[in-house]
């Protein structure tokens, strides 16, 4: 269970949410309104008060890389800091079925310039994936995929949430609200509000 | 071996002659580089006089306060000099202070060394020696403390993504942000290597044309710029290694996260 409590920065919050194992909860709202500041926040990307535990474990207990190990943040861009794809993931059994699964099974043998946006978007969840998360925070992860690649990452999201993996998912699109939430907030100036997915 | 010859105000008259006639063919040709020779040449007339006055002034005086004064007072020009060449620099004070300090400290640690150890005039911190050797240290040591600190916060902005996806993945700012590091040390210590690398082949380093012309024996010249080039890269070294290591703590934070909030753009 992803438990944040008085979650603030200087642009979000306060804010106070509960994610159950294996819930999805849905963020929706306009651009800028801070959905991915929260995230952020969560992920002590950014400076901020508040406390965040998963689980019994208490984010401003821990050291900050282990906490992101634990929480498994997706920005909506992703980043690559090698030329090769394959630099990007550490060695280990995990990262051949994880690359199947999001439908690139020869990825590691490319070249990260040479990717398509929708291929960095579903590398990089590959990439959070392959480290093991004991929760997910996505950022837009399907926004820039077909239908076909679509299906694919929100079977993987659910298959996550099957072993108890909380998701916190920002979205645009309320139809994926629908499909993946199992309850819905809205974002606007930096506060949570609860909202139906059906806006 | 003759002496020092002097020169006279006729023969730096005459020793103009040729750079008026560039300004001539500029005016003939169009080319709208005389008013900028003219501005030049007199902006260098009038500042080499004026150091000229001050340095016969301060060796005249004998005093280590004032000599301390005029050291540190070349601090805090090139201390603004780092600052204004840096396209992205620290919030605050600390854009001078990342820069100044491991320059000072860099540069007054080597200086004070070899005016003790190797050079060793009488009284140690003379101006006459002192002086020169802090100029000729500081001026290396501030191009490759700028030109550092520059690389880095530029990349460093360019590559947020990248670092932050490290750093989501499990990774220590210190390991995300290596790579970028390196290319910012690299930068600021390529001018000291290209400079020792083509020392006295393409051109006569300054200083020991100084002295050859000044009637000293060149093997002898070229033992001082050894030495000086072995304090300057020494000096440069410890300062880009400083001023990089400084920055990147200032620009991480005990959690690691990548602080680029302390960064400004120039023109902000």
């Amino acid at each position: 269970m992803l438990q944040i409590t008085g979650l603030r920065t200087p642009l979000i919050g306060p804010m106070d949410l509960t994610v159950a194992a294996g819930e999805c909860v849905a963020i929706l709202g306009p651009s800028g309104s801070g959905k991915s500041l929260l995230l952020r926040a969560i992920a002590d990307l950014d400076p901020g008060e508040g406390t965040v535990r998963l689980g019994d474990r208490d984010r401003n207990g821990m050291p900050a890389p282990d906490w992101r190990r634990l929480v498994g943040l997706v920005p909506a861009e992703s980043g690559w800091w090698a030329d090769r794809v394959a630099d990007h993931f550490l060695p280990g059994p995990d990262v051949a079925p994880l690359l199947e699964a999001v439908g690139l099974p020869e990825a590691l043998g490319w070249e990260v310039a040479r990717l398509s946006t929708g291929e960095r978007q579903r590398l990089a969840l590959a990439r959070a994936l392959a480290v093991g998360p004991q929760a997910l925070l996505l950022d837009e992860p399907t926004a820039a995929l077909d239908a076909d690649a679509t299906t694919r990452v929100e079977r993987l999201i659910a298959e996550r949430r099957a072993d108890g993996v909380p998701v916190l998912l920002v979205t645009h699109d309320p139809a994926q609200a629908r499909r993946l939430a199992t309850c819905c907030f809205s974002m606007e100036h930096g506060r949570l509000r609860p909202a139906e997915a059906e806006a | 071996m003759t002496g020092y010859i002097p020169l006279s105000t006729i023969d730096l008259a005459l020793g103009s002659v040729f750079l008026l006639l560039n300004a001539g063919f500029s005016i003939a040709f169009r080319l709208g580089l005389a008013r900028q020779l003219v501005v030049a040449s007199a902006r260098m007339i009038v500042q080499l006089l004026m150091v000229g006055l001050v340095l016969k002034t301060v060796f005249a005086l004998a005093s280590p306060w004032v000599t301390l004064l005029v050291a540190a007072a070349m601090v805090g020009f090139a201390g603004r000099e780092i600052w204004v060449r840096q396209e992205r620099r620290l919030a605050g004070a600390w854009g001078f202070g990342v820069g100044a300090m491991p320059m000072l400290l860099a540069g007054a640690l080597i200086t004070v060394f070899a005016l003790t150890n190797q050079i060793r005039p009488e009284p140690w911190w003379s101006p006459r020696f002192a002086l020169p050797l802090f100029g000729m240290i500081l001026g290396n040591t501030m191009t490759g403390v700028s030109l550092g600190l520059d690389t880095l916060h530029a990349t460093l902005h360019r590559e947020r993504r990248a670092i932050e996806a490290q750093l989501l993945l499990g990774r220590t700012s210190l390991q995300a942000a290596a790579p970028f590091l390196r290319r910012a040390l690299r930068s600021g210590f390529t001018p000291i290597i290209n400079a020792m690398a083509a020392t006295g082949v393409v051109a006569l380093p300054g200083m020991m044309t100084g002295q050859i012309l000044s009637g000293v024996d060149p093997q002898q010249a070229v033992r001082y710029q050894l030495l000086i080039m072995f304090l300057i890269g020494g000096a440069t070294g410890l300062g880009v290694l400083g001023a990089v290591a400084l920055s990147i703590r200032r620009l991480t934070d005990a959690r690691h996260r990548l602080r680029l909030d302390r960064l400004t753009a120039a023109d902000g």
